[in-house]
Order: structure tokens, then C-alpha cells, then sequence
């Protein structure tokens, strides 16, 4: 009991001042560490949060304080067609882009897994897409999807594939592909770069012994990496769908929600609500109404995520 | 059956040359040990047995077909790794039962080997647990038995109890003889450990530098090394050396360097002809030197200064200088002796090794 002999000596010597007892305690010292982050943690957090809240339950705008009016904005927004189109697309928009990103960045894992010339390089430039600004890349990919001046419809003209000019950004459908394939090409780097952080930790000696074991190249992919990576692919996953969900710039300089409101996720429709038209209650009703989907979200996969590693 | 052929394998790991012209026949039933320091080659030639590694050149046939070109999991082996490798997702029964499943075995067929397996080594109570619940000998058992029931053609092994703490070791060192004695399956067995080597191995290959030094019976190496790093690897505490100029005197041939001046036994000097006026390198075994007493009249003696008492309870080793360089000798723990004690030493004439300085071939 090498900590009490030592409190004992103090003890004899000079009883020590009040406040160096109470940080003895490690009830109060834990208080007192966790004070920072729970202030940070309230102001930016808890405090908006619980803002919004109120706000969407009345009917407040740009400069008017408005009166509480109940679940009155949520029910407009249940019964708004764009809004409905906003929500569709938004889990489209999760859907579609979380399955390549996936698929995307954990072949782009086992690529960079593999040991070749150039291996630190490459694993640096993958990330490339990450780094940059999303909205500087965005409007990269504005220009390349612009109707008249587009490099996507040059190479397909030039290569025969079309006759005329493909208006990317202007046809709804086209324009939902077009602001998916952008969170494609933005997320699979994460994908990679963290699938591939998991798949080092699997040590090499276990494809070794399924290899021995008779396991052929995609049975031990199945039955060894998959199952092991699965902890970091559910976390990566995790992140991954919030971002998405939540997304917000790629549509907004992309299509701004167009065309005629089409391309409208959760996020840009409540900036339009709420900033763009003034109409602030409303905007709050959006936006917390992709709460209750997101916290279901993350509550099933942190479940999942547990049983994973228990086992 | 399980007889494997390696003929003149090299392996190059770019400009480095880790395996230089093996050769070797393991025979059907036989427990071949290859021991060697770090970096030896012995655990690549196991590997490139085990068809983990690729042959930059030479051919390795298992019972008289060439496999260089085989799939590991084509050549009818089972390897024990040095972590064990099991696979941390998987009960202990998943875990063996993986290669029978991956074989399309039928589950009745499975579940008696498994069985079968977890009997032999212990382990039936663990078989739905997980790795990470079982300690380092259990993990061991589990990984011994995933290769004992593949029936396997040979096993591999790859140090697989340098993980162990030193009692566990040596416990399950006689299990794995016994394991082998019982199921007779060729075993290739990889480890650094010397008495490990001796104590598992039907015959033992030593390896240093990608070069197979010798191949023989553990007794064999022991007293008939080939040459001078066979006599100091084998063997605990090591063999002593002593680099020794010899001379011919009255008719017999006088080994001597600054510290001991000796008469090399008439067989030994037999041998040494040639080689008078030549400098050579002298070894002998710290149990072959005693306190000289009556007894050794005649044998070839020297003086010695203690340096240090080392009791081990069964002998007393002692750390002696002999002129510039220190010898070790194992001496009956009966005998009486302090540091600085000075001592007259002798050798059996029959157990001296000579080896040339330069080739440190033995001679």
C-alpha cells in the first residue's frame, strides 16, 4: 500500500490544505476534468440543439419572435411535397452512396494492403479527394458536369457514345446521379484509408493458415478479413451514413437543390426554409426531423458494433 | 506417407540471399528439426516447403512429386505458427473444424476428428470458447490440434513453443514427442532453441547464413560436429575454444598458445600431421574438463585460475582464465573450490575437437 504510506507521512507531517484534499477525491478530480468538455460540449451542442427545438415548435421568421404553435410546422412539412421529395432523396442519396464507398474503398483497401513500389506514395495520393476543400472540388466537378462546357460529354462525344449534349445538372435524375457520383468520388478515400488502418491489423499469419487450411482467395476474404474488419467497417460505416445524411455542401454548389427542387436533401432544404425564405420555425422543423432517423441509425449500429466485439 | 525432397533451393529476397543450395531428404515418419540463430534460413525453407514462399530455384518434392508450383493448400500439409494463427472469431471447434469444412468434409466426419483431436490433446472443455479466453498452452493445444486433424501428409512447424514461458515449454515439448511417437506423421520443426533440437529431433539440421552447416542424429552433432559453429551452437554451456599453434616435440605433437602448453593425444595428433607449425582452433566440451587428480594421469592438463563459481545444484560450473581466454568447466558439485582458487585442469584425451582456424572445418 505504497499510496497510503505516502499519505500517511503527509498526514503527520502538515495536514494539507482543503482544496489539495478535495482533488484527492477521485469523484471531484473527475468532476473537475470533465468540467471543460461539458461546458464546450453545452454551448456548441446541447445549447443549439435544445434552440432548435424551441424554435420549431413556434412560428418565428427572420426579425419576428413568433408564438408557440405546437407540432403546426411539422405537420406543414409532412403534408409539403418538396419535402417528401427531400426526404426520399436523402436516403436515396445515403443508400446508394454508402454501398460504393464501400465497396469502392475496401477494394481500394486491399489494393493499398498489397506490397508494391510506391506504397507510401500512393496510400498519401488516395487521400487526395479528402483533403481538398469539398467545396473547391465541388466546383471542379460543376464544370465537369456543366451542360455546354462539360469534359464528361467531350470524352463520350469524341469516343461515339453520344450525338448531343447530356445536361447533367439540368434533368432531375441525371442531376441525383450526378451529386452522387461527387459524394462517391469525396468518400471512398475515407473508406479506403480507414479499411486499410483495419486490414494491417489483421496479421498476415491467419490468410496464411486458411491458406494451409484450404481456403481458396475468396473464401479467406469471407471467412477471415471480412469478419475481422467487420468492427472497423461498422465504425467507418457509422460515420460515413451521418455525413451523408446530414450532407450539405456537394448539392448546394452543385445544384443548389435543383432543378426545380428535385435534388433537395434534408439540409439544403432546411437552409432554403429557414435562411433562404426567412422562414426559421420551419427550417428547425427540417432539420430536426432527420433526427429521429439518424439517432435510430446510429443507436443500431453501436449495438451492432458492441456485439461484434464482445465476441 | 510423408517423405519430402528439397534439392538445391535458393530463395533471394531481392538482392539477399537467404537459402544457399539446400538439400536434404526427410524421411517418411521422421522428426527433422532445423535449429539455427535468427536469420538462418530456417524458418524461409520451411515456409517455401510449406508453399508460403516461392523457390527463386531448386525443386521441393513431397513423396516424389514436385510441389514448387502447388498451392499450400494443395500439398497436403498442416503448419503450426509461431502466434499460433487462430483465428480469433472462431470457437476453438471452428477453429480446428475451418480446414475439414473448407475440404467439404462431411459434418459427421468433422465432428468425430475434432473429437478425436481435442481427446488427445486435452482441450474438449474449451471447444466453445474463443482464443483470446484460453491461455498460451491451451492456444498452443488449439493450434496443434487444426493440424492434427487434416491427417496432413507432414507437419510444419515454426517455433511454435518459443511463445511459452520456459515450464510450459518443456512440458509441452514431451507431449509434442509423444503426440509425434503416437501418430507417426512426418514432422518438419522449426526452432532456435539447441536443446529443443536435440531433445525432439530424429535427426537435426543446423543452419547458419542459408547454408546447412550439417545434418545428422542429435548425438551425432553433439560429438562429431562438422565444424566450429556446430561444436559452439550445440550444446549447454558451449564448447570451449582455443586457438592453438602446433608444435612437434620428442615425437609428439604439442598443441600450445600464451596460457596452456599440452600434449595432443596420440589419435588426435594421428589426425594433426599435416598440420604442424599451422595455427588451429582446439575445442573442448565443458564436461570433459576436470580437476586433475590421479585419475587423469597422463591425460593432457593445464592451469587455471577461478574466475567465477557457478552452483547449479547437479554440477558447479566454473569460469576459468587460461592464460588470455576464459574456458568454462562443469565439475562434480562435490568439488571443493573458491574464486581465485588457481587449479590444475584436465581434458579426456578422447573428447578433444580440432578445427581449422580458417576453414573452421573440424579436422
Amino acid at each position: 500500500m505504497a499510496i497510503s504510506a505516502v499519505s500517511d507521512t503527509t498526514l503527520r507531517e502538515a495536514p494539507p490544505p482543503r482544496r489539495q484534499r478535495l482533488l484527492e477525491d477521485e469523484r471531484w478530480l473527475a468532476f473537475v476534468l470533465l468540467v471543460p468538455t461539458i461546458v464546450l460540449l453545452g454551448m456548441f451542442i446541447a445549447y443549439p440543439f435544445m434552440r432548435g427545438i424551441l424554435l420549431s415548435v413556434t412560428s418565428s421568421r427572420v426579425g419576428i419572435p413568433g408564438d408557440f404553435v405546437g407540432l403546426a410546422n411539422f405537420y406543414k412539412i409532412f403534408n409539403d411535397g418538396i419535402f417528401r421529395t427531400a426526404v426520399y432523396n436523402t436516403f436515396l442519396y445515403t443508400g446508394v452512396t454508402t454501398v460504393f464507398k464501400l465497396a469502392l474503398g475496401l477494394w481500394l483497401a486491399m489494393l493499398l494492403n498489397r506490397n508494391f513500389r510506391g506504397k507510401a506514395f500512393m496510400r498519401a495520393f488516395i487521400l487526395l479527394p479528402f483533403i481538398i476543400p469539398t467545396v473547391l472540388s465541388t466546383f471542379a466537378w460543376k464544370w465537369m458536369f456543366d451542360p455546354t462546357f462539360s469534359v464528361l460529354n467531350w470524352l463520350l462525344y469524341h469516343f461515339g457514345l453520344i450525338t448531343g449534349r447530356i445536361n447533367w445538372l439540368g434533368d432531375p435524375d441525371l442531376a441525383m446521379i450526378s451529386i452522387i457520383i461527387v459524394n462517391i468520388w469525396r468518400g471512398v478515400p475515407f473508406f479506403a484509408i480507414s479499411l486499410l488502418a483495419g486490414l494491417q491489423t489483421i496479421s498476415p499469419e491467419l490468410n496464411e493458415a486458411a491458406a494451409i487450411d484450404g481456403a481458396k482467395p475468396w473464401q479467406r476474404f469471407w471467412h477471415i478479413t471480412w469478419p475481422l474488419l467487420l468492427p472497423v467497417t461498422m465504425v467507418v460505416m457509422l460515420f460515413s451514413v451521418i455525413q451523408t445524411f446530414a450532407d450539405f455542401q456537394i448539392v448546394y454548389v452543385m445544384t443548389g437543390g435543383g432543378p426545380a427542387n428535385a435534388t433537395h436533401l434534408f439540409a439544403t432544404y432546411a437552409y432554403q426554409i429557414g435562411v433562404g425564405t426567412g422562414l426559421l420555425s420551419e427550417g428547425a422543423a427540417i432539420s430536426l426531423a432527420m433526427f429521429p432517423v439518424l439517432f435510430l441509425i446510429v443507436v443500431l449500429q453501436l449495438l451492432y458494433i458492441r456485439r461484434v466485439e464482445v465476441r | 506417407m510423408g517423405q519430402v525432397v528439397l534439392k538445391g533451393i535458393n530463395k533471394f529476397f531481392d538482392s539477399v540471399h537467404a537459402v544457399k543450395d539446400v538439400n536434404l531428404q526427410i524421411r517418411d515418419k521422421e522428426f527433422m528439426v532445423f535449429v539455427g540463430p535468427s536469420g538462418c534460413g530456417k524458418t524461409t525453407t520451411l515456409r517455401m516447403i510449406a508453399g508460403l514462399e516461392a523457390i527463386s530455384s531448386g525443386d521441393i518434392s513431397i513423396d516424389g512429386n514436385v510441389v514448387n508450383e502447388l498451392a499450400p493448400m494443395d500439398r497436403d500439409i498442416a503448419m503450426v505458427f509461431q502466434n499460433y494463427a487462430l483465428y480469433p472469431h472462431m470457437t476453438v471447434y471452428d477453429n480446428m473444424a475451418f480446414g475439414l469444412k473448407m475440404r467439404k468434409f462431411e459434418k459427421p466426419e468433422i465432428d468425430k476428428r475434432v473429437l478425436e483431436a481435442a481427446e488427445i490433446l486435452g482441450i474438449g472443455e474449451l471447444l466453445q470458447r474463443r482464443p483470446r479466453q484460453l491461455s498460451g498452452g491451451q492456444r498452443q493445444r488449439v493450434a496443434l490440434g487444426r493440424a492434427i486433424v487434416r491427417h496432413p501428409r507432414v507437419f510444419l512447424f515454426d517455433e511454435p513453443l518459443s511463445n511459452l514461458d520456459a515450464k510450459l515449454r518443456v512440458q509441452m515439448r514431451v507431449e509434442l514427442k509423444k503426440l509425434h511417437l503416437r501418430l507417426g506423421t512426418t514432422a518438419i520443426y522449426v526452432t532456435h532453441d539447441q536443446v529443443e533440437a536435440m531433445t525432439l529431433g530424429d535427426r537435426v539440421v543446423v543452419m547458419k547464413d542459408g547454408v546447412v552447416q550439417q545434418v545428422g542424429e542429435p548425438l551425432e552433432l553433439y560429438n562429431q560436429p562438422a565444424n566450429k559453429f556446430v561444436a559452439g551452437f550445440i550444446g549447454s554451456p558451449a564448447m570451449n575454444f582455443a586457438a592453438v599453434t602446433v608444435t612437434e616435440a620428442n615425437g609428439s605433437l604439442i598443441a600450445e598458445n600464451s596460457g596452456l602448453r599440452i600434449r595432443l593425444p596420440d589419435e588426435t595428433a594421428q589426425r594433426l600431421r599435416g598440420h604442424i607449425g599451422r595455427e588451429l582452433m582446439l575445442g573442448v566440451r565443458p564436461e570433459d574438463l576436470t580437476v586433475a587428480g590421479s585419475a587423469d594421469l597422463g591425460h593432457p592438463c593445464f592451469d587455471a585460475v577461478i574466475e567465477v563459481v557457478e552452483q547449479l545444484g547437479s554440477e558447479i560450473l566454473l569460469d576459468m582464465k587460461v592464460g588470455e581466454s576464459i574456458m568454462v568447466a562443469s565439475v562434480e558439485p562435490t568439488a571443493r573450490v573458491r574464486v581465485g582458487d588457481k587449479l590444475r585442469v584436465a581434458m579426456r584425451p578422447s573428447r578433444l575437437h580440432v578445427f581449422d582456424a580458417q576453414t573452421e572445418a573440424a579436422i
